[in-house]
Order: structure tokens, then sequence, then C-alpha cells
């Protein structure tokens, strides 16, 4: 069962740390990614820049809107995602709860609709 | 016999429903299967007889129906694996051992903190006490079509989000664990503190917690916090009868004739508090249920042990900060040593119902009939229901009848003056 999980933070609280700091955090982000590939669940992953880079697409009528900036203004940003492969919820909402973002930011966890039937 | 085929039935559903569940592996298709098997009952029972093992026979006619049903549906590839899984070999034979802890598995399911706490309630009435929508409808005072709906999202979500079947290990059992225990005490406070609407169907609320409660400690025998809970229901229950007036009016515990109380339900609920307790694991349900067993032993209002309920209401307190335990403690306190210390505690907590009924009470008992009186009404501007106004009122009346003698105070009040 693969499930993704979506990290969301404060991009602003995270642009207030200082260098030292957020290369704590970095480190932090590689051990775990390093966890997860040793259990042999992540299959993908990613963390994004921030908002202030995101551009938003959309098709209607027939002709394409483009905006500057993510598809909703909210308190938290999605940060970054990884796609993990465990048994059940029980096993996912581990590896999130796990996650150093899930101490200040949330992780939403979403099962991955299987294509292959 | 179609009554005597839903008796049965009824008796059978958790566990047969957890057994198929696990086979499986699809709460929908199991209710389904289950349904379908209830037919079958109901059409070959009356002339045949009810069988020796009418769980087996369910499961059995379950599982044949649901290896039909997958066959004809969409995902029938994906479940018919599930079906000829190794975990399926369990499916025939006589009602065993296993049961309980299938139903240990669906209880963890149900009680998942992945769905919402209403999903909670309603599945657990549903999977684990066999109650259909409309019964469940009554019980919870909600509409029949938004708890059919609240159980159709909850086990979608089962099945989309794979929450699985099984009992949690180690580090998770005790997390879970409370969350179970918190969806079992929740059932039975709703049927015990219904207080308007059809209190009679809303006490079966109690009857169901109490079973789930004995299911759960069969299960679980030597977690104390289980056999914690389940004292502390057994002995709120035993006050059932003496509880209301003839008129459905609630008496206060001050007021209620110990005579009536159950001294059955009171001795078992003392007999699994000593054996939790004797573990030397306190938890929060072990400490409401020795509130409750202090009152329940005590020989009247007045000759309780005050200043031992107040250190297990600080100690509730501690764990369980809520409203209501914070007015229990002042009160507590109020009796055991002063008045003042009570309504010292009182002043910290706000401007609810119960903050001026306590109050009035510890006024009264300080000799402050004006006060009292006061306290009284403005008790009665904030009763949260009918009931409650009723007794408020009632109290107000009685100060300014007779005034708070020295009669009503307990025996140590004012002679300890610490």
């Amino acid at each position: 069962m693969r499930y993704a999980l979506l990290i969301n933070k404060d991009e602003a609280a995270w642009a207030k740390l200082d260098d030292a700091c957020r290369a704590k955090w970095l480190e932090r982000y590689a051990a775990y990614g390093q966890k997860m590939m040793a259990a042999g669940i992540l299959r993908s992953g990613a963390m994004l820049e921030h908002t202030d880079a995101a551009t938003t697409v959309r098709q209607r009528d027939g002709k394409r809107l483009v905006t500057d900036g993510p598809f909703a203004e909210t308190t938290e940003q999605l940060a970054g995602f990884a796609l993990i492969e465990v048994a059940n919820l029980d096993e996912a909402l581990r590896w999130a709860a796990g996650h150093p973002d899930a101490e200040w930011g949330s992780v939403e966890v979403r099962p991955i609709v299987p294509w292959d039937g | 016999m179609h009554h005597l085929v839903e008796t049965v039935f009824r008796q059978e559903y958790a566990r047969v429903f957890a057994a198929l569940v696990r086979q499986l592996g699809d709460f929908d298709l199991a209710e389904d299967a289950l349904m379908d098997a209830f037919s079958a009952a109901l059409r070959v029972w009356p002339t045949q007889g009810v069988p020796a093992a009418p769980g087996a026979w369910l499961t059995t006619a379950a599982r044949n129906a649901a290896t039909s049903m997958a066959r004809h549906r969409t995902l029938a590839a994906a479940k018919h694996e599930l079906l000829v899984s190794p975990s399926g070999e369990a499916a025939v034979g006589p009602a065993s051992e296993d049961f309980p802890d299938e139903r240990l598995r669906l209880v963890f399911t149900c009680c998942h903190p992945a769905l919402s706490l209403e999903a909670r309630v309603a599945l657990t009435l549903n999977a684990l006490c066999g109650l259909p929508v409309p019964a469940i409808a009554r019980l919870l005072l909600a509409e029949p079509a938004a708890v059919a709906q609240r159980l159709v999202r909850a086990k979608r979500k089962i099945r989309l989000a794979r929450i699985p079947y099984e009992v949690p290990d180690g580090d998770q059992l005790a997390e879970r664990l409370s969350g179970v225990l918190s969806v079992i005490y929740l059932l039975f406070t709703e049927g015990y503190g219904s207080t308007d609407d059809a209190p009679v169907v809303r006490a079966a609320l109690c009857d169901e917690a109490i079973r789930m409660g004995r299911a759960l400690s069969t299960l679980l025998p030597s977690d104390p916090e289980v056999g914690g809970l389940l004292a502390l229901m057994l002995l709120h229950h035993a006050r059932r009868d003496a509880r209301t007036d003839a008129d459905g009016d609630a008496v206060p515990l001050e007021a209620q004739d110990r005579a009536r109380w159950d001294a059955g339900e009171i001795a078992e609920g003392l007999r699994l508090l000593d054996a939790a307790m004797a573990r030397r694991q306190p938890g929060p349900y072990q400490v409401e249920a020795a509130i409750a067993a202090l009152h329940a032993t005590a020989p009247s209002w007045r000759a309780t042990d005050w200043a031992q309920l107040a250190a297990l209401y600080d100690t509730l307190v501690a764990s369980q900060p809520s409203p209501s335990a914070y007015v229990a403690r002042a009160l507590a306190h109020g009796m055991a040593y002063q008045p003042a210390r009570g309504l010292a505690l009182l002043a910290q907590l706000g401007d609810g119902a119960l903050v001026w009924a306590a109050r009035a009470e510890l006024q009264e008992r300080a000799l402050e009939d004006g006060a009292a009186r006061a306290s009284w009404t403005e008790a009665v501007a904030r009763a949260r229901n009918d009931r409650e106004r009723r007794f408020f009122m009632q109290r107000a009346r009685r100060v300014e009848v007779s005034g708070a003698g020295a009669a009503d105070l307990p025996e140590s009040a004012g002679c300890d003056r610490r």
C-alpha cells in the first residue's frame, strides 16, 4: 500500500531561522530520508522551494490561465512530500510522526490510488 | 420465529462480523454477506430449527455469500484474492477460542484515531454491538440518514486508507487502548448523563458500554485501566435506580436512597477496582473508580470520606483537567475541611451552572443563607436543561424555607481547622 506524506509548514517561520539552525534541520531531513531508504519504504520524495517560487496554471474554456503563487493562501504551505510503501495506515502514521517537520508543521497522510487494480 | 432469529443474530453479530472482516478484509463485503446470511437464516431456521452452533452456521453462510458476491463485483479480482488467502482458513467450524481476539481486532479498527470521534462511536455500536442504523440514530439523538452517511464514510476510509485490522503492538498499544476506552466511556456517559429526551432508550447505551467493558476485560484481563473503567461504570450504574424520583426528576447523590443502590454491582466494581489497583499502575479510570467507590461504600453523604475524595480529585485534575473535575475537587475540599477552602478554589473556576451550584452548597454549609440563596438563583439561570433547572430551584426554595441548619453540616466541617 502506497501513501503520500504531504509535509506542510509555515514558510515564514522557516525563513526566520538562522543559517546554523536551518543547517541542523536539513541534516535531520537527510538523516530521515536515509532511514526511510534503509527501511526500504521510500519510493520518492522531494523538498519544495517556497510558494513565492510557485506558479499555478488552470485551463478554462480552452484558455490557459497562469497566476503567480500557490493555489490557495494558507497558514501552512506544502513544503515537500515523500511517497512511501508500507503495509497499512498504522505504519504510514508511524513514519509520518517520525518526520522532523511533524514537530513544528504537520504531515498529511494520503493513500495513493492504485492504478494497477 | 422471526423474533428468535433476530435475537440469535444480535447475540452472534459481533463475533461473526469480526471473523468475516478478518477473512474478507473488507467491512462492506462482510456486512453485505452477513445480511445475506441473516436472510438465509430467516428462510431456513423456521423449517429446520436453529442450528446447534448458530454463529458457525452464520459464518459459513456469510462466507459462501461473500464468495459469490465477490465474483460479481467490479473489484472481484482483488477481493477474490483475499477470499482464498491463507487468512481465510478458519472459515468453517464452531465458534471457538479465537473469537475474542477477532473482536479485539475489530475494536481497535472501529476506534482508530484516524476516524472522527462521531464515526468511532457509530461504528462501534454498529460493528461491535450489532445495532442497525435506526437504533444507533435513536441512541445518539441523530438523524438516521446522518448516521448512515457517517458509517459509509468511515467504512470507506477504513478501506481506502487501509486502516489495519489488528491489535497494535508494544509502543502503540497503550496509546490506542486509551482511545478505545474513551469511546466506551463516552457511550456510557452519553447514556448515563442523558437528561432530557428518551432517557429509557438511551439507558441502553450504558448496557452496551458495560457489555463492551466486560468483553474488553475478558480479552485484556491484566490491564489495570480496562479493569478500572469497568469498575467505574459498574459503580455508577449501581446507582441508576436511585438517581431519579417518581416524576423523573434527578435526585442528587446527597439525597439518594442508598438502599436502592445495586449491591451486586457495587461488590463487583469494588472487586475489579481492587484487582486493578493491586497492579500498581495508576490511571485516570482507576482514580475515577476509586472516587465512585468511596461514595458507593459511604454509609451516608455526611459520613463520606471527604478528605480522601479531595486527595483523589487532586490526583484526577492533574491528569484529566476537566471543568467538572475541578468543581468536584473544590466541593470535596470544602466538605472535608472548611467551606472557605472550597469556595476559594471555586473562585478560580469561572461562571458555569455547576460552579454556582457547588458554591451554593458550600455557602449553605458555612451558614451563609443569603449568599447561598443568591448562588442557587445564579445556578438556575445557567442550568443546561429542565431537569437541572428544577433541581436548582428546589434547592433555592429549601434554603428559603428552612435556612441551612447546623444539622446539615457534615461531621468533619468546622472541626478541622487546617
